[in-house]
């Protein structure tokens, strides 16, 4: 992965730049000290790093407006950061960027049980907006599984989705309004606290640009109800196919769970040996939740089992109540952390259509098998966005490569079968250079001309999402 | 009117037009500008339909009707319930799906489903210029590069033709109610459908009609399996007490006409007057339509969308004043759409931004919106 060298002129005037930002922002809000810097050199994709040349953490809308001001005017390019949980590299800095963290910004300024709404600063983290609304018997939805720490920020940005959004959607479908700052300091409200932005759907682009088009400093949410009860049912079958057909026939029903799971056997296998959840030893495991009343649970559950059983599952649990449906979630909860513990590992995020899911299944396989890495496969099943875990061996030559190979090849087939490169995580630094494969050269120029509108000079996070021979005229 | 049968047809049609194109779908939305009429009702037909992926993908001049029926057929819907704009607007001609996403139309389950916009997986357009951008996909969940399918839906058409959608859909429904209460005022009928949309029984429609014939008439929605509906009409007209006396209705094909009018916005069929539909909080729903001394008020998306019928070329939004939200013209004479402006004007960072992506999308200002 390369990003451009970074412009020694700028790296020249850092003194400079800093100055006018601490004039602007105080010296607490400016961070330039190299030792402390560091703390910033990378997000949640640790294989890139580097030191960004200062930190900006301002406390206001007001603050980010000035500071956004000065690195125009000064012509330095600035990557916006919410908690720095990214995946895909959506923060990493260059050398002669300036970091602008929002993680000052996280007051609640308005929750409306009437109106349904939560207004936040963006700095805020996702699972605290819950926090903010659960004792009104509300919730907001999109539950990206690192909600304890990441901001609804990088949320927005990466248009962030979560376990349960087959019947909830994910962050676009529940954002009504935001405060942005663009790059020449501009302020615009965009939305509110009234359902449908009018004009154009400018709230549509912003979510998921990944920090390209504009600062999100406070944003307006949608909050739900929260539902009476929920409880999960596993499922294991000896083959991929059963597990497919399974889910395949539980949508065609006309049920409609919360979140359909589904993880293969090395995970299962991972997970029970870290979590003692009691999953079977079987090819594939379904966690399969539905929610509402008790009554309407069991209804929904019945219709559910018997689909099952016609599949021929070598399990069935269904979980009689909340003690139950936790030891149901632990396994899979945990998956992530089962797998570091064994391994080391890539997670990809591509998106397939679910009826492709056994051919994909069986190819993965093979690739594994050419590559001579394990794959595990972790996935929402329900929409179709995979997980699969690559294992390699970090301290083992050549191994990261021979990984990113794969994970390359993994994302490729997805596209080939009708999905996508990333259907949660962002396309940051990670996927960029496979962006061609997914897009030909006029889908990404009209995508491109939408940066050119909101950040003319190409300075807000210029390196990421289009491979950098198609943004390098722009980016000049 | 130029009616391409083909993507590339319609492609090569807008890179050789010398002045503007007034694009329409099926004609029954309005108000259509000015310009040489080229319509996308040439390019039809179901690409694919995957049931149990819940997708969709449609080119651009089906009609809905169609689409409604081969759903059907698979037990499933658009979820968003489009309006028919025939009625209210005295149209004739067939809606096709491209309109319904062009100019974002959703009815009254907008209110818990989203709007059309959040059921779109992704579509392929002809910019200005003639090119063929594709955008999105057919996965229900795709972050990948920028969302411009969500920017061209709801453009009316300003960004470019849209000529193939990707939709989700969703299961169909087995069964539906409604909990009506008679005689409430503006303020209190909001006050009960936002109690009643804060309630975990999932009300996937809210309406309020001051001027129904018997007297102001609430009406809430519930769908679903028969027993779950049953269950949760009980358990709505119990929280809802302290909100007046609620009768359920539950003749599933009466309740169900009674909503094709709620969507249809029925109670202006045949009326004269200008038409608004308001954008609005909730909570601001009655006091604007007290300052907007309208002729007639409905309210629908649990107060969320406040229909206004007006004296002819009146100006709604100097009399409504600033709000948290927006006034759309529906219906009006063309000098009335010409003077007051179909949708609100933006604020001017907000209209150049507007400018500058038109300007990128249709350099030479053809695709007259």
């Amino acid at each position: 992965m390369q990003m451009p060298s970074p412009d020694a002129r700028i790296m020249a005037r850092k003194a400079q730049v800093v100055a006018r930002l601490e004039q602007a922002l105080g010296a607490r809000g400016v961070i330039h000290d190299p030792a402390e810097t560091r703390a910033y050199e990378c997000d949640a994709l640790t294989a890139y790093r580097c030191p960004p040349l200062c930190v900006v953490l301002p406390g206001s809308t007001e603050e980010v407006s000035a500071a956004l001001r000065i690195c125009h005017e000064e012509g330095v390019p600035v990557v916006p950061r919410g908690s720095g949980t990214s995946l895909a590299g959506g923060a990493l800095p260059t050398a002669d960027s300036v970091i602008l963290g929002v993680s000052r910004m996280n007051r609640v300024l308005e929750t409306d049980t009437m109106d349904r709404i939560i207004k936040v600063q963006t700095g805020r983290t996702n699972l605290s907006v819950t926090g903010a609304v659960e004792e009104l018997g509300f919730f907001y939805a999109p539950d990206p599984s690192s909600q304890l720490a990441c901001a609804i920020a990088g949320n927005i940005a990466m248009n962030s989705g979560g376990a349960h959004c087959l019947k909830y959607g994910v962050t676009t479908n529940n954002l009504l309004g935001v405060t942005m700052v663009q790059m020449d300091g501009t302020v615009v409200e965009i939305g509110g606290a009234h359902m449908d932005a009018g004009g154009l759907d400018l709230l549509g682009v912003i979510c998921g640009s990944e920090g390209q088009l504009g600062v999100v400093t406070e944003a307006t949410l949608r909050i739900l109800p929260k539902p009476e009860g929920a409880l999960p049912v596993m499922l294991g079958y000896d083959s991929a196919e059963a597990a497919g057909a399974c889910v395949a026939d539980i949508i065609e029903a006309g049920v409609l769970p919360v979140a359909i799971e589904y993880m293969d056997r090395p995970c299962i296998r991972a997970c029970e040996a870290f979590a003692k959840a009691g999953y079977p030893d079987c090819e594939a495991l379904l966690i399969v939740e539905v929610e509402g009343s008790a009554e309407e649970i069991n209804h929904q559950l019945e219709t559910i089992l018997k689909i099952a059983r016609d599949h021929d599952p070598v399990e069935i649990r269904a979980a009689q109540d909340a003690d139950e449906a936790a030891r149901i979630w632990l396994g899979r909860k945990s998956a992530f952390g089962a797998m570091g513990q064994i391994n080391d590992y890539m997670c990809l995020d591509g998106t397939i259509p679910v009826s492709a899911l056994p051919e994909v299944l069986r190819r993965i396989g093979e690739l594994s098998d050419q590559y001579g890495l394990g794959v595990a496969n972790v996935f929402h099943a329900g929409d179709g966005n995979m997980h699969p875990l690559i294992l390699f061996d970090a301290n083992k030559d050549g191994d990261l490569e021979k990984c990113e190979e794969m994970g390359a090849d993994i994302l490729r087939l997805c596209v080939e079968v009708g999905g996508c490169l990333t259907g949660e995580h962002g396309v940051g630094v990670e996927k960029r250079d496979l962006m061609s494969v997914q897009f030909d050269p006029v889908d990404l120029e009209a995508q491109m001309k939408v940066k050119d509108v909101f950040d003319p000079k190409w300075l807000l996070n210029p390196a990421k999402v289009f491979p950098l021979a198609a943004s390098e005229s722009r980016r000049a | 009117m130029i009616r391409p049968g083909s993507e590339a047809e319609l492609a090569e049609a807008i890179r050789d037009a010398d002045g503007p194109l007034s694009l329409r779908g099926g004609g029954t939305r309005g108000p259509l500008p000015d310009g040489t009429p080229i319509t996308t009702s040439g390019l039809t037909g179901i690409v694919l339909h995957d049931p149990a992926a819940l997708t969709l993908v449609v080119r651009a001049g089906t009609p809905v009707d169609e689409i409604d029926e081969v759903l059907r057929g698979a037990n499933q819907r658009l979820a968003f319930e489009p309006m028919d704009h025939r009625g209210v607007l005295g149209t004739t001609g067939t809606p096709t799906i491209g309109g319904v996403v062009a100019a974002n139309v959703s009815g009254p389950r907008r209110v818990l489903v989203g709007a059309a916009r959040d059921h779109l997986l992704g579509l392929r357009f002809v910019d200005g210029e003639g090119t063929v951008v594709k955008n999105g996909g057919r996965v229900m969940k795709n972050v990948t590069g920028y969302d411009l399918a969500r920017l061209v839906a709801g453009s009316r058409g300003a960004l470019g033709a849209i000529t193939e959608v990707a939709l989700k859909v969703l299961p169909g429904t087995e069964t539906c109610a409604s909990l009506v209460a008679r005689g409430l005022d503006d303020a209190a009928a909001v006050r009960a459908m936002s109690a009643a949309l804060g309630t975990p029984y999932e009300v996937t429609g809210a309406a309020h009609d001051p001027q129904a014939a018997g007297g102001a008439r609430t009406v809430l929605r519930i769908e679903g399996f028969a027993p779950s509906v049953a269950y949760r009409a009980r358990a709505l007209a119990e929280v809802l007490k302290p909100h007046g006396d609620w009768q359920i209705e539950d003749d599933r094909e009466a309740v169900r006409a009674d909503w094709r009018g709620i969507r249809d916005a029925a109670p202006f069929h045949g009326s004269t007057g200008d038409l608004w539909r308001v954008s609005v909080r909730p909570s601001e729903a009655a006091g604007l339509a007290a300052r907007a001394d309208a002729a007639q008020v409905f309210y629908d998306w649990g107060g969320g969308l406040v229909w206004l019928r007006t004296g002819e070329g009146d100006d709604l939004r100097a009399r409504l004043g600033r709000h948290d939200g927006h006034a759309t013209l529906v219906r009006a004479a063309p000098e009335t759409h010409e003077r007051l402006h179909t949708l609100q004007p933006e604020p001017l960072a907000l209209q150049k931004l507007t400018r500058g992506l038109r300007d990128k999308f249709d350099p030479r200002g053809i695709l007259a919106a």
